[in-house]
């Protein structure tokens, strides 16, 4: 694993959770408020698939475009603050050695892959497998429904002024990092993205550090 | 085949006026055309699939698949679950929105000024967030239900830093937009401002909306633009060919 050192706000020796999530993998948790969320790209070039939701009203869950549209701005980076659908606030986004993030991509799913590559890749390890096993497993409150466009942490989505849209390469790297505060009780919803049909994680799905300090501990 | 709203007789037809909202189930092969009777029109539009509604109109599937940050004439609206939902048979506007969603209520009392029905009665400012939930609930979902619209009518576009440039009364007085619907659906609209729309007072023109008869998209029409849309439609046609 690569060293942490170049860790300037928070040394993750202080976290109350750290934990390696391979890609395939998906990882739920509940953020209190103040509580602070890193997820470290240890390798370069994957993608984060992440929902959240209002955990005290978890139908109330991460808008993108309600997001997007209120700070007037496509991508996610410090000082992004991501709200709900109906105009909450869930995090803000405290630091970021990335640059950028997408939300507009969304979840690759068994479904979409037979659209986008092909009708023989419907059985091909997705995303949205990943939340759906998570949320049957740990929490009876959310179902298929409450999947709704997420954010992609780490991966690149250009849009051109003409309205084109690519799923570029990643413009993350090796120890790049994303942090966000939790703004109420959040529920969080991840998975380390398996897609090994586009350049979104550079063809070659690879681990990511979740890091947690928190605030009441 | 590029029908006006006037060429063929409607199964049916209502207008919504500014603020307004509406749903309807819609068969597969019929043909939703909504008309904006003033300029800078903009509707939220919101599909699902009738007899199974966790499958709903996917945004960032429809965009991925398509390549595409903007929908126009025969782009394919994708579900979820990889299908076909609706394809834009007839554009005279070239740009609907696909990444900004709707206000919420709080939004329309700060943009807009604070209404509320006790005083102002049924002249009280709709907010999109408002009207497309109660729809939802209206229709058996709720809140949860929820997912990014499309924004017929209005035009945003995207500089190389991501900023978000409204293109302040884009489409005409006249514009239509034609939708076939390729599966069995639940269609919401909100007749509300575009959230990034900088015109006060509140922005919003009556629409006409009619449904004709039309036909199911055939997977290898060439006019579908992508061998994406074609495997969306071919995942829709199996679905059917298995329900009918």
């Amino acid at each position: 694993m690569p060293s942490l050192a170049f860790d300037r706000r928070r040394d993750a020796v202080t976290a109350d959770t750290r934990l390696v999530l391979p890609s395939g993998e998906g990882f739920m948790c509940t953020l209190q408020p103040g509580d602070v969320l890193r997820i470290v790209d240890l390798e370069g070039n994957q993608a984060v698939d992440t929902l959240f939701f209002d955990a005290d009203r978890p139908y109330d869950h991460y808008s993108a475009v309600k997001t997007i549209a209120e700070q007037g701005n496509i991508y996610l980076t410090t000082g992004s603050v991501l709200l709900t659908e109906s105009g909450r606030p869930l995090v803000r986004i405290v630091e970021d050695t990335c640059g950028r993030h997408d939300t507009l991509g969304g979840a690759c799913s068994a479904q979409s892959n037979t659209v986008r590559y092909g009708h023989d890749k419907v059985h091909m390890h997705n995303c949205r497998d990943t939340f759906m096993m998570q949320i049957a497993m740990h929490e009876p409150r959310l179902a298929k429904r409450d999947l709704a466009p997420n954010v992609n942490f780490f991966m690149n989505v250009p849009v051109t002024p003409d309205g084109g849209l690519e799923f570029a390469d990643g413009i993350s790297g090796p120890g790049r990092y994303v942090e966000m505060e939790a703004m109420t009780r959040v529920l969080v919803l991840m998975s380390n993205c398996p897609q090994l049909n586009n350049p979104c994680n550079a063809y070659n799905p690879t681990p990511v550090e979740i890091v947690i300090w928190r605030r009441g501990a | 085949m590029s029908m006006a709203l006037s060429s063929f007789t409607p199964l049916y037809t209502i207008s919504i006026p500014s603020g307004g909202r509406w749903s309807m189930r819609i068969g597969r092969g019929k043909r939703l055309v909504v008309r904006a009777e003033g300029a800078g029109a903009n509707a939220a539009l919101w599909l699902y699939r009738a007899d199974h509604p966790a499958e709903r109109l996917n945004v960032p599937d429809t965009l991925k698949a398509q390549h595409t940050a903007k929908i126009s004439l025969y782009d394919v609206l994708m579900s979820d679950e990889g299908r076909a939902m609706a394809t834009v048979v007839h554009d005279t506007v070239g740009w609907h929105d696909p990444l900004s969603g709707v206000e919420t209520r709080a939004d329309v009392d700060r943009r807009y000024g604070e209404t509320n029905f006790q005083r102002h009665r049924n002249a009280m400012l709709r907010s999109g967030y408002e009207n497309v939930v109660k729809e939802l609930v209206r229709n058996g979902l709720d809140a949860g239900d929820l997912v990014p619209p499309i924004n017929l009518f209005s035009k945003v576009w995207c500089d190389e830093s991501g900023r978000m440039h409204f293109v302040a009364e884009f489409a005409p007085k006249g514009s239509e937009v034609g939708l076939r619907m390729e599966m069995d659906v639940i269609a919401i609209l909100s007749n509300t401002p575009h959230p990034l729309d900088p015109r006060r007072p509140y922005p919003s023109v009556p629409l006409t909306l009619a449904v004709y008869q039309d036909e199911p998209t055939d997977p290898r029409d060439p006019r579908l633009k992508t061998d994406e849309a074609r495997r969306a439609m071919e995942n829709t046609v199996w679905q059917y060919a298995l329900l009918r």
